[in-house]
């Protein structure tokens, strides 16, 4: 524990410890300062000049780049500091595409916020921005829309790409007031090594970076009577979405958001935990038999669209080891394609428009493989269903619960851990124990397993199975993944199974998912959420799931069986060299 | 310690030996300034004619010694004969066989390649009788101009790396901070930290891999002093650095040089390969177990990379933008580790700091900035170049004795002191001593030295839109003030010498000024507004005269020039309509012309053309 040392801030005597800057001591002290550049999860930056405080004897500071020192004496609302601020309000704005109405962001824009709460009424007297002047508007991929024209360069896209997915996809170019934020070249996304995963849009203070949206584009499926529409929602998005509606971070709706999805008119509602269980079964077969041989080890897990789109393009040469098991939601969706006119009358195939709740901006892109394509009809992210339920005039909050249906809605606790960093490694370990063993595995909670925070972004946890000793590594984000990858490429590794997240900490992170990246605890209680879950459930094995133990006694068999196969996996394509042909095909 | 060091005094005799043995010495200037003016080529032509230069100089032979910039550029090329006392100026090939034959050979000074005093038109030879280097001291640049820069022997001979074999020999790294310390040797890039404490600071963080790293992005537009400095005693730097790694415990060093200075990284990267060969760089430097290697870094053209950290970005393969401090780099610098950065001519001090003591040092110089400073002096006066001054010097003594007064017999009006950092001084200034605290209470500073006379023809708001247009091109668009604040200010600016300005205009340029100081990430932006709030406030006359009478007094300002025909001086001859490039003149033959004023384009082109002094401008 490191000693208490205290400061001062507008007069208040704030205890710290170990603080990794003075904005953080400020909002301790209960007091906030604005900023756009500052994400507690990236290295601080000190570019927007918001977070200017006045510290007696030292002057004019950005207090996100300060360290904090005993005996400070600060100050957050002087005539200085507000000034500053107010400039700086007032020429991005000058500079800025001021269409608020019709922006993605509106509402939810940092830069709107501050305007307002200074007062911000008249910019004329700067250079005003000229239409003919605006850069054109990437939104030639299925998943993030850069939009330049709103970009305030406060850089936080630029340290997202580089330090969670060790990147560079986006970075800046030019100097003086001609910088701008872009892909290399001033490409666009699709054609640079993108993986999409959407954190550069999850820590973009203003509209410059937002989701390609599929809002309206579900309004007309689910108002189409023609159309059967089904969803399918991400373990992730039950503990993220009602922070949209003022509930705690973590805290489980998934029986509101499932009333929520019919009364907004989708058909059937289904639950992507129950296929999360049965990649379970394939992948822990999988991953069994490939021990038994001997042969592509380490397996890396499959879940993670933008982990295999990672490989695809950075690492073709490894694919072998990619579980050929497609992700929960790929798995799913030609499951319900082929199965529900078995069970539901009214549907068939072609009437059937299967649309996935996803925590995701990966899974976008990944529906849109050609290896997949037509089995996920359209993808939507937790966002953007938060608001749905809002422009539907859904209450959420009194909404009276309900089950998704039946049968592919039940699922383990296994299945829901799907959606934090190590949930996919506990879970196929919890059943391919018992693959090998014959025996159930008695503890399954995996504790070494767990954590999301970003001291927990690569993990080893070593497994004895019956004598047999196993070793799991758990990496979130891609520049984690790099390092394993030199590591096997050395020879140096020594694990026979890497799980992968590409966003910092899982799915409960990803880049679909209500904003968080002014919090570093958000994603820590949406974990905790899952984790409490599981250990709620009456089945905690994927195995043991009675719908997934139907689905293979009357369809599919076995796991790798035949059938399995045909449904269920997938292959990959070495885009190193042939770039990107699926994605700039209109 | 049971090192034995060479002995560096056996050394430089033997090299004074070697440079005896060349006879008479020719120096010529090979500086970056004489060499655009055809120096290479004087020195082949001396070389072709010096087999025998005869009885009357004592010497059996003579030798052309390339050096490097003797500061007097504008009178290039230089050719220096300190046997003869002499210094020719303004030197063409086609001269040098005249110099040979008459003076080498005969004995009979050329006259007409002597330097003429502006003042009193006479012939002055001796070197230290010329108005620009009687008053200038120089240690920094004390061996540019007397040495062959790509010759380790001949700095050696001149004392090079004996003050580093001192330190070695006392071997006391504290000793030389303290050294430092006491000489009050200030920052000479800009800032004027102490550069004692800077070394202490560093050194207290000793323990692990620090570095030392020299900063050489000079980018002050006219400055170069730190370019003659690397071209001219390249060894210097190296032994100023050699010293700084000793003492702060570090063993490896990066010299950051502008790309666009070809020769002095040609002359380093000679020096250091020199240096290394010898022993007075790399592994057990002189036969100490005291390690150093040094680096060469070429910066990609970006002015902000001048600021330490932004330089430390670019070394490290990162975009050349500022990291906020602290951390300084002190405790974290380049990768990581800590680092020393100090520019050029700091460095270039340190040996005479070490050889001769900090009590010489600090006996030049005023109270709180010690030593002499090199100022790059251009612009209106008719002595400009590069010049090295005790701290204190006044601008009368600057402008007036070293640079010869100003050019034509016009009017001082002001200087530009610190380059686009740095703020205007005007008449009321000249008796200023100069030094760092003088110059920031006056709203200017030190800089790196770039001091740009103005005479009364120069029109005060464009030297301000000038400057603002260098920094916002130059800024890295990381923070905001400097980014959209600078760009703001400079649309303010042109749109006040277009005449289109608003006295609102005024208000919002010292407002943004003011926010840009506060409220910038790095000393660039911090900075940028100088300009433009010292101008505001000693010629804040000239601003609202372009806002309110649409005038510029000083002419400059084309958009706000007319120019009329007077009818009654007016001939008809027509030569003006024919040199007009846009047809704004028209009317007939032998009756008075007109011009559309609508068309004129201000250039001036009437103006030379008329025969009768009939067109005249307001």
């Amino acid at each position: 524990m490191s000693d208490i040392k205290t400061l001062t801030v507008n007069g208040k005597v704030v205890e710290f410890t170990d603080e990794p800057n003075l904005l953080e001591v400020i909002r301790k002290a209960g007091f906030s300062v604005p900023t756009f550049c500052y994400r507690p999860d990236l290295t601080q930056f000190g570019a927007c000049r918001m977070c200017v405080v006045e510290i007696d004897g030292r002057g004019i500071q950005s207090s996100c780049t300060m360290p904090p020192e005993p005996g400070l004496v600060v100050h957050t609302n002087t005539a200085r500091t507000r000034r500053i601020r107010k400039t700086v309000l007032e020429l991005l704005l000058a500079n800025h595409d001021r269409e608020c109405t019709t922006c993605e962001k509106s509402g939810n824009c940092e830069l709107q916020q501050y305007a307002e709460e200074y007062g911000i009424k008249d910019v004329s007297k700067y250079v005003q921005k000229k239409k003919e002047d605006y850069l054109p508007i990437d939104d030639t991929n299925p998943s993030i829309v850069r939009d330049p024209n709103k970009c305030i360069l406060c850089g936080a896209c630029v340290r997202a790409c580089s330090e969670f997915q060790g990147h560079a996809v986006l970075g800046f170019a030019n100097r003086g007031s001609n910088t701008v934020v872009q892909p290399m070249a001033g490409k666009h996304l699709a054609n640079v090594d993108c993986v999409f995963c959407g954190q550069c849009q999850a820590v973009c203070p203003t509209g410059a970076l937002t989701i390609k949206s599929e809002v309206n584009n579900v309004w007309s499926l689910v108002t189409n009577p023609e159309k059967k529409v089904v969803a399918q929602i991400a373990p992730s998005v039950r503990v993220a979405l009602g922070e949209m509606f003022g509930l705690e971070p973590g805290e489980n709706s998934i029986s509101k958001i499932d009333t929520a999805l019919r009364e907004i008119g989708f058909d059937l509602v289904f639950d992507t935990n129950f296929s999360a269980d049965l990649t379970i079964m394939e992948e822990a077969y999988e991953f069994v038999q490939r021990l038994k041989a001997g042969e592509n080890l380490p397996l890396f897990t499959s879940c993670c669209p933008a982990w295999v789109r990672y490989l695809e393009t950075q690492h073709p040469d490894m694919l072998n080891h990619l579980s050929s098991c497609k992700s929960p939601q790929g798995m799913l969706s030609p499951v319900l394609k082929e199965l529900v006119p078995k069970y539901f009358d009214g549907y068939t195939k072609e009437n059937m428009v299967v649309v996935s709740i996803m925590p995701c901006t990966a899974k976008k892109v990944e529906a849109k493989r050609y290896q997949l394509f037509g089995e996920t009809d359209v993808v939507m992210t937790t966002q953007e269903l938060g608001k749905m339920i809002k422009s539907a005039g859904i209450d959420f909050n009194s909404l009276e619960p309900s089950k998704p249906d039946s049968p592919f809605g039940e699922y383990s606790g296994a299945g829901t851990i799907f959606g934090a960093s190590g949930g996919v490694a506990e879970a196929a370990v919890r059943t391919a124990y018992e693959f090998v063993t014959g025996e159930e595995l008695k503890d399954v909670d995996i504790k070494g397993m767990r954590g999301v925070d970003k001291n927990s972004r690569t993990k080893d946890v070593e497994l004895d199975i019956k004598g047999t000793k196993v070793k799991v590594r758990v990496v979130s984000t891609l520049k984690e993944a790099e390092k394993s990858i030199q590591e096997i490429k050395k020879g140096t590794a020594d694990f026979q199974m890497l799980e992968v997240m590409a966003c910092p900490g899982g799915c409960i992170n990803g880049g679909g998912q209500p904003r968080s990246c002014d919090d570093s605890k958000i994603k820590e209680k949406r974990a905790a959420g899952l984790y409490k879950e599981d250990r709620e459930l009456p089945v905690r094995r994927s195995h043991e799931n009675s719908e997934i133990k139907k689905l293979y006694a009357e369809f599919l068999q076995a796991p790798g069986s035949h059938k399995a196969h045909e449904l269920l996996h997938t292959t990959y394509a070495d885009m190193f060299a042939n770039s990107y042909r699926d994605l700039v095909k209109k | 310690m049971t090192q034995t060091l060479i002995n560096i005094d056996k050394e430089r005799e033997k090299a004074n030996e070697h440079i005896k043995a060349q006879g008479l010495r020719v120096l010529v200037c090979a500086g970056t300034g004489c060499v655009a003016n055809g120096s290479l080529e004087v020195i082949e032509r001396f070389k072709k004619l010096g087999a025998n230069v005869g009885t009357l100089t004592h010497h059996d032979k003579m030798t052309v010694v390339p050096t490097g910039c003797h500061g007097f550029c504008e009178k290039g090329v230089l050719v220096v004969i300190p046997d003869l006392d002499v210094t020719y100026v303004k030197v063409k090939p086609d001269d040098v066989e005249e110099i040979v034959e008459s003076h080498i050979k005969e004995g009979k000074p050329v006259e007409r390649l002597l330097y003429v005093d502006p003042k009193t038109q006479k012939h002055i030879a001796k070197n230290e009788e010329i108005g620009f280097y009687a008053k200038q001291t120089r240690t920094s640049l004390a061996n540019c101009g007397h040495i062959n820069a790509e010759s380790l022997e001949e700095a050696v001979a001149v004392g090079g790396y004996a003050a580093l074999h001192k330190v070695l020999e006392q071997n006391d790294p504290d000793a030389v901070i303290k050294e430092i310390e006491d000489s009050g040797l200030r920052g000479r890039g800009g800032g004027g930290f102490p550069t004692g404490r800077k070394w202490r600071f560093t050194a207290a963080n000793k323990g692990g891999k620090s570095y030392v790293v020299c900063n050489g992005d000079e980018g002050d537009p006219g400055a170069f002093m730190d370019r003659s400095v690397m071209e001219g005693d390249p060894h210097k730097l190296l032994e100023g650095m050699a010293i700084a790694g000793f003492a702060i415990g570090a063993d490896e060093a990066y010299i950051y040089v502008r790309a666009e200075y070809p020769l002095a990284i040609k002359r380093l990267r000679r020096a250091i390969a020199d240096a290394e060969a010898a022993g007075y760089l790399g592994k057990n430097i002189m036969g100490s177990d005291f390690n150093f290697t040094i680096h060469i870094k070429e910066g990609a053209g970006a002015f902000v990379c001048g600021e330490e950290t932004a330089l430390i970005a670019s070394i490290e393969g990162e975009r050349g933008m500022p990291r906020p401090k602290p951390p300084f780099p002190a405790n974290k610098g380049l990768f990581g580790r800590p680092t020393l950065i100090n520019n050029v001519e700091t460095l270039a001090n340190v040996p005479v700091i070490i050889s001769k003591g900090a009590k010489w040092f600090s006996s030049f110089g005023t109270e709180k900035s010690k030593g002499t400073k090199t100022f790059a002096l251009t612009g209106e006066v008719n002595n400009t170049g590069l010049i090295e001054v005790p701290m204190g010097t006044t601008l009368r003594e600057i402008v007036f004795d070293i640079g010869g007064g100003i050019r034509n017999g016009k009017k001082f009006k002001a200087v530009q002191i610190g380059g686009p950092s740095g703020g205007c001084l005007t008449e009321e200034h000249l008796d200023l001593p100069m030094d760092y605290d003088n110059l920031i209470a006056a709203g200017a500073m030190v800089g790196s030295g770039g001091l740009v006379v103005m005479n009364e023809d120069t029109c005060i708001v464009e030297v301000a839109r000038f400057f603002m247009n260098f920094t916002q091109h130059e800024s890295c668009g990381k923070c905001v003030p400097c980014r959209e604040g600078t760009k703001n200010m400079l649309k303010i600016l042109e749109k006040i010498v277009k005449g289109k300005g608003e006295m609102k205009d005024l208000d919002t340029l010292e407002e943004l000024a003011h926010a840009v100081k506060d409220g910038s990430l790095c000393g660039l932006g911090k900075t940028a507004p100088n300009p433009v709030l010292s101008t505001l406030k000693y010629f804040r006359d000239e601003y609202i005269a372009h806002i309110k009478d649409k005038r510029c007094p000083a002419g400059v300002c084309s958009a706000m020039k007319t120019i009329t025909i007077q009818e009654d001086l007016c001939k008809g001859c027509s030569k003006c309509a024919r040199n007009c490039p846009v047809g704004a003149i028209e009317g007939e033959l032998r009756s008075p012309f007109k011009i559309n004023q609508e068309k004129c384009i201000k250039c001036g082109a009437c103006l030379n053309a008329c025969p009768f002094k009939a067109i005249k401008q307001s």
